[in-house]
Parts: structure tokens; sequence; C-alpha cells
């Protein structure tokens, strides 16, 4: 038994938003009891979170564990750990591993890894095409049977539209979601940084809005001819929220994420050729980091996830064209999220919307994403006074390419539970699991 | 003026003090150049090598022989292959050659901003020989000492530079020399190789050559590269050479007492016709003499070597 006591209970998708005690049990919400008195005859392990904020677990949607394959820049143990100390008791993980996961043997070697060494649920993204390659599809089914969540090329996006269109229709069948990364790959062909005066000044190869936006609009004109579930990855340009939003609005079962980077950064980071700007899709522009802004405000986007992509130095410590795209994000996403409060037009339960209740009901991830009677015990404790600075050294995650290092944030992660153990804690006296 | 630059990078935060500096070292570089003996002792016992990861013949060479008529060792270093394709990084090439001592690393690479990378990484100096589609600062100095020289001045020029802008790293650094000594400067080619973005250096764009070249004092024309076709940014150097290429007929719309520069090497009859590039008009070979003076003065403003000049 646990009970977490004193604390400011966020839950969106279980309309409610008071202070309460919350009672964890058997690895799921027992109880909730209003007010900051834990309740009588309560025996059991008693968290303070006076003054904190007590959330479902937050749940990332778009990480990268590079493991099997490339596990020098980061594995399922420290991925998840670093997952854990920003706050995340779930992830789903991306398919470009090597191999890739294309196959029900990789999906289960991630599930059963994860199970064993993994300080947060991960579940699978399958491959949409073998290999990557685009041209054949990959076994839906028989993945979703061995535990792979969804299905996203992500990183090699599907090039054809009729491949695109297959996987939605087939998908479709056995409710399965496709998740896009909606590249014109041809568009951005040898591209480094976002087509504007920045990389016209600093004669960096352009990647123009229009090879996310085409692409965008086409994978929402496949959903609406297929009728497939459709998800939007990382949107980074004013065009493509416009066009989620009109699918929207037309009633397409289409949704969105973007990742903090796109709503705090712009192209003005590449100044001095920093490698750790360099992502794909590229910083955009001011403009569109207003646009996403809007999104995140109005609700077209769904979800806030980190493309949380491990890269060890040397492939960063290079020229900027010739640098690796991407940039870790797990243990920065709640300070920047929160960050979004400060306009005054995001609320503190739209937070755990885009971090929590959403990406659970995008993925259909059950028990996760809300804290009514019986849902997972998976509980996030944030500080939203914190003030911290992000430090290299400190870091989790195998790998050190980020931008935000030295940013004095505010806002973090003092304890995140999952499944009734801490796996984390920055809380006097509250020491995380072994 | 105090010179305090160690590296020389790129013009796009050189003062026109500095500019000035550089122009006026370069001129008595350039006496040097018309002695008999052309050789002076001034960067004795100093090592230079030209680091160089795309082809390049005149910029190599340029720098090779300004170093040598310093004393300096000048050592070439070439490699067809850069990190961007495969093998030894760029960094633990320059870390290897660093080990050898040399006081200046002149550096030619295929990657904006490959300099910028090295210079955080290095003890000596460097130069950027020409980094990407970014600089060629010292190709924007001597088009600068160039024109000085054919017209005394620069400021409230018209300069028309007419050709593959998108591309071109000469045109970066001579948005900064040029433009920051007040000159005005058009560029002129197809949309599709003029970011129309580029006005916000202050410059302005055209895609008619008759506009750019109408009244100019100067008209430099950029190589127009083969391959820019076959990834369809024109349909053919046919019809390159008749909308954007540099005739009598158009050049008769500039002043007249126009000149025309060129940074080479010329494609000639596609850019630039024969008969223009061998006319009296034309300062192409002077830009390449300057080019000599203005590495000089480059090398030996970071080699802190003694007064050359006298």
């Amino acid at each position: 038994m646990l009970l977490i006591k004193g604390g400011r209970v966020i839950d969106p998708a279980g309309r409610r938003d008071e202070a309460g005690c919350l009672v964890l049990e058997n690895g799921t919400v027992k109880d909730f009891v209003p007010g900051d008195q834990s309740p009588k005859g309560f025996e059991g392990r008693v968290i303070d979170a006076s003054g904190k904020w007590v959330v479902p677990g937050l749940i990332d949607m778009h990480v990268h564990l590079r493991d099997p394959g490339y596990e020098w820049k980061e594995d399922i143990r420290t991925g998840t750990r670093a997952a854990a100390a920003g706050g995340f008791s779930s992830i789903a993980c991306m398919a470009n591993t090597k191999p890739v996961n294309d196959h029900p043997e990789v999906t289960r070697y991630i599930r059963e890894k994860a199970e064993r060494e993994g300080a947060a649920a991960v579940f699978p993204v399958a491959a949409v095409t073998r290999g990557l390659e685009g041209k054949e599809m990959a076994d839906f089914a028989e993945l979703a049977e061995a535990g792979a969540v969804a299905f996203s090329d992500d990183g090699r996006p599907v090039a054809s539209s009729l491949m695109m269109r297959r996987a939605l229709e087939y998908a479709k069948a056995f409710g399965l979601l496709i998740l896009s990364h909606s590249e014109d790959a041809e568009l951005c062909h040898g591209g480094a940084a976002h087509e504007g005066w920045t990389a016209h000044r600093l004669g960096l190869p352009g990647i123009p809005s229009a090879a996310e936006e085409v692409a965008i609009a086409r994978d929402i004109l496949l959903a609406r001819q297929t009728g497939g579930k459709l998800h939007i990855q990382h949107i980074s340009t004013k065009m493509g929220v416009d066009l989620l939003r009109m699918a929207k609005r037309a009633g397409l079962s289409v949704t969105g994420e973007t990742a903090p980077h796109y709503f705090t950064l712009t192209d003005a980071s590449l100044e001095g050729y920093d490698t750790n700007a360099k992502m794909n899709p590229p910083l955009r522009g001011e403009e569109d980091r207003m646009a996403i802004l809007e999104g995140l405000i109005d609700g077209t986007i769904d979800a806030i996830a980190t493309d949380h992509a491990p890269h060890d130095d040397y492939v960063k410590r290079c020229e900027f064209i010739a640098a690796a795209n991407g940039i870790i994000g797990l243990e920065t996403a709640l300070p920047l999220s929160l960050g979004l409060l400060a306009g005054g037009k995001v609320t503190p339960g739209r937070i755990v919307e885009l971090l929590s209740a959403n990406p659970a009901q995008i993925l259909a991830l059950s028990g996760k994403g809300s804290l009514r009677k019986g849902a997972d015990a998976d509980v996030t404790i944030i500080d939203p006074e914190a003030e911290w600075e992000y430090r290299a050294a400190e870091v989790r995650s195998k790998s050190r390419n980020s931008p935000f290092f030295g940013w004095k944030l505010q806002g973090r992660a003092a304890a995140t539970i999952r499944g009734g153990r801490v796996t984390h804690s920055l809380l006097a006296g509250v020491a995380a699991d072994a | 003026m105090e010179w305090k630059r160690r590296h020389v990078l790129g013009l796009a935060d050189f003062r026109v003090e500095e500019m000035e500096f550089v122009i006026d070292t370069a001129r008595s570089m350039e006496e040097i150049l018309t002695r008999d003996i052309k050789k002076v002792p001034a960067l004795r016992g100093k090592t230079a090598v030209n680091l160089f990861f795309e082809a390049s013949t005149r910029t190599r060479t340029s720098f090779e022989i300004a170093g040598k008529r310093l004393s300096a060792d000048v050592v070439n270093f070439s490699s067809a292959t850069s990190s961007v394709t495969k093998g030894e990084t760029l960094l633990d090439t320059a870390k290897n050659i660093e080990a050898m001592k040399p006081n200046i690393l002149i550096l030619r690479h295929p990657a904006s901003g490959a300099p910028h990378f090295l210079s955080r990484f290095v003890s000596c100096s460097i130069i950027n020989a020409g980094d990407g589609a970014n600089e060629h600062p010292s190709q924007g100095l001597l088009d600068l000492y160039t024109i000085l020289k054919a017209k005394g001045k620069v400021s409230g020029l018209k300069i028309a530079i007419v050709g593959d802008i998108l591309h071109s790293r000469v045109v970066r650094s001579d948005l900064h020399s040029l433009g920051r000594m007040g000159a005005k400067l058009w560029l002129c080619g197809p949309s599709t190789l003029v970011p129309k973005e580029m006005e916000r250096t202050g410059a302005r764009v055209t895609y008619d050559i008759r506009e750019a070249v109408k009244d100019a004092d100067v008209v430099m024309m950029l190589r127009i590269q083969l391959e820019r076709q076959k990834t369809a940014y024109f349909p053919s150097l046919r019809e390159y050479s008749r909308m954007f290429g540099l005739n009598r007929d158009v050049f008769s719309l500039a002043k007249e007492d126009a000149v025309i520069l060129h940074p080479g090497p010329i494609n000639r009859g596609v850019e630039l016709s024969d008969e223009l590039a061998d006319s009296e008009q034309s300062r192409i070979l002077n830009q390449v003499e300057s080019g000599v003076a203005v590495r000089m003065a480059l090398l030996y403003l970071l080699a802190g070597g003694h007064d050359a000049s006298h």
C-alpha cells in the first residue's frame, strides 16, 4: 500500500483537479480521498506531495531506445531510467533498431527486456514496412499479437503513396494505428536545416516546409480515402498544424504530436553550426513555432512527444551537414512543456492531457493516462516550482546530445511511480525502489 | 589598428576597419611582388598547411605562392574524400596535422561551417579557403581590393552578381565585404538559384540580367555548374546562357567604364562570352593577381610576422 497525500491531483481523463490523497495498492489506483489528511486507519508507505501536482504517469509516445543494435547510444535499461527521471512511466519506442522491429521476435525481445530491466513500461512500435524499406508491409497482426501498439517507419518515411494507402487500409481491419513520419524525402534531399533565411545565410542546404506539408496532406487524404487511423509524428510547420486542424474539422480519425524543441527553439539556434540544433524535421522559423503553440493551446495538437534520439558524441562532433539528426529529450520534456503555462493560455490539466491522457488514448494503452479507480498505479509527482539547471554530467541517458545544457529550467518530476513502485525520486525521505 | 584575430573563418563578423587594414597590408605586400627578388623573410620558420578536401587549383596555388613569398614553409594536403563521405573524420585529420605543429591551417571543405567547427578544437590559426556554400573570405577581400584598384572606391557603386547565388560562397563573402563598404549590390540568376530571402542582406534580387547590368559599375559573373542542370535548377546550359549569360549586347547596358569580374574558372561561352572574357573591361586576371597579395596579408597578420614591407 502506498499513499500519496497533500498534493493537487490533476487527472483530466477522470475529470478531477483537487487536493486529495491517492491510495495505490497491488499495482492499481485503489482510491481517491479528498482533503489533505491521511484516510483513517491507513497503514503503509506515505509520500508527502504537499505543494506538488499528482498526475497520471507521463507517457512519451515517441522514443528511440536504440536497443537492439545501437546499445552504445542507449539501451532499454538506460533509456527507461532517463524516462523515469523525466517523469515518464511509459514510453513507446520506434522501430528503427538493428534489426528493425519488423518481426514479432524483435517486439518480444523489447518487451521482455523492458519487463526485466526497465524502469518504465515500454510499448514497442513496429515497422510499417519490412526493414523500413517501403516495399513490403510488415506482419501487422502478428506484430500486434507480440505486443506492438502501433506501426511507424519513423526515420525513414513511407515514400510510396500506394504503400501508405495499403498500410492504412490493412491496419484498419485490426483497429491498428499508423504513426507517420510525414516527409517527402525527395523534397528534402540533401537538406540539413530549415530552408529559410538562417540556412541561406549560413550556406546550409535547405529542407523546405513543403517537404513536411506535402506528406501530411497526402497522409491525411489517404486516411480519408481508407478510413484508417492515422497519427502524424513530430509536426514542425505552421501549415502542418493547419492541415491537422482541417482534418479534425472534417471528422477524420487523425491525431498529431509535436516535440518540445519545436515550440521552444527556432532555426536561430543553428548559429555557429551547432550540431545539437540539427534534427529532422528541422527547427523551423518563428512563425512555425507560434503556430505550434497555437495548436497546443486550441487542441489541434494532441500530444507532446520527445523524439528522444540518443547519439554518441562523435556523430555530433563534426561538420554540420555530416552530423546525425536528433537530440535526447526525456529529461527535459516536462520542464519545457511546463514553460507553456507562462503564456496563461495553457492550464496544468492541458499539460497532463498532452503528456499522459492523450498519448494513452491514441495508443489505446488500457489502464494508463488516468488516476481513476482501478487504473494502473502509474503516478508522476510534479514540482512545478523547482528551479534547476540541466547539466550534461547528470544525464541518465547514455548520450549527451542536447541543446539545452546550461538552461535554467522551472519544474520537474519530483517522483515517478510505475505500477506502485517508485522509479525516481527527488523527494526528501522517499527512496526509489531498487 | 591592432590585429587581434586568430582565425579568418568568414567576413560575417569583419568590421570595416579590419577589412581596410587587410587591404592596406595587401598593398604593401603587392609592392614586394613588383621586386626582382619576390621574397621576404617575414614568415621564416612558420608553417602553413593547405588542407584541401575539394579540388582547387587556383586558390591552393595562390595561398602556396603567398606563403612562399613570405618565406613560410607551405605544405599541401589534399584529400578527395572527406568525412562527409567516408574514412577518417575531419577532426582526426586536422588533429593529426596539428600534431606536426603548423602555424596556420588553410582549409577548403565541402561542408559549410567546417572551419568554424575545427576552430573550436585546434590551437593553430585557421583560414577558411571556402566552406561549402558559406564563405570564401579571401575571395571576398580580393574582390574588394580588385574593385578598389579599378574604381578607386566601392561605396555607391552598382555591382551586379549574376549566376548561382544559392550555392555560392563567393557571394556570401562579397555581400559582407562589398556590402559593408557601401556598394549597391544586385543579385541575379534563375529564380531557382536566387533565393528571394537574400534581399535581407540589403541586396536587390532580380531575375532579369538586363535590369541587373543596367548602369552597373561592376558585373561579376559566377561559374555555373553543369550538375545544377541535372538537379532541375534550370533546363539547359543553352537556355541558361541565353537568359543569364553576359555578352556584348547585355554588357552595353552597363556604365561605359564598367568592369567584369569572375572568381573562375570560367565556362567560356556559357556565363561569359569568349570575347568579353578577354576584353579590356575584364579584371579577371587582376583578381588572381590581387589574390596573392591579399593572401600574403592574411598569412602575415595571422602568423604575426614582423613588418614585411621594409
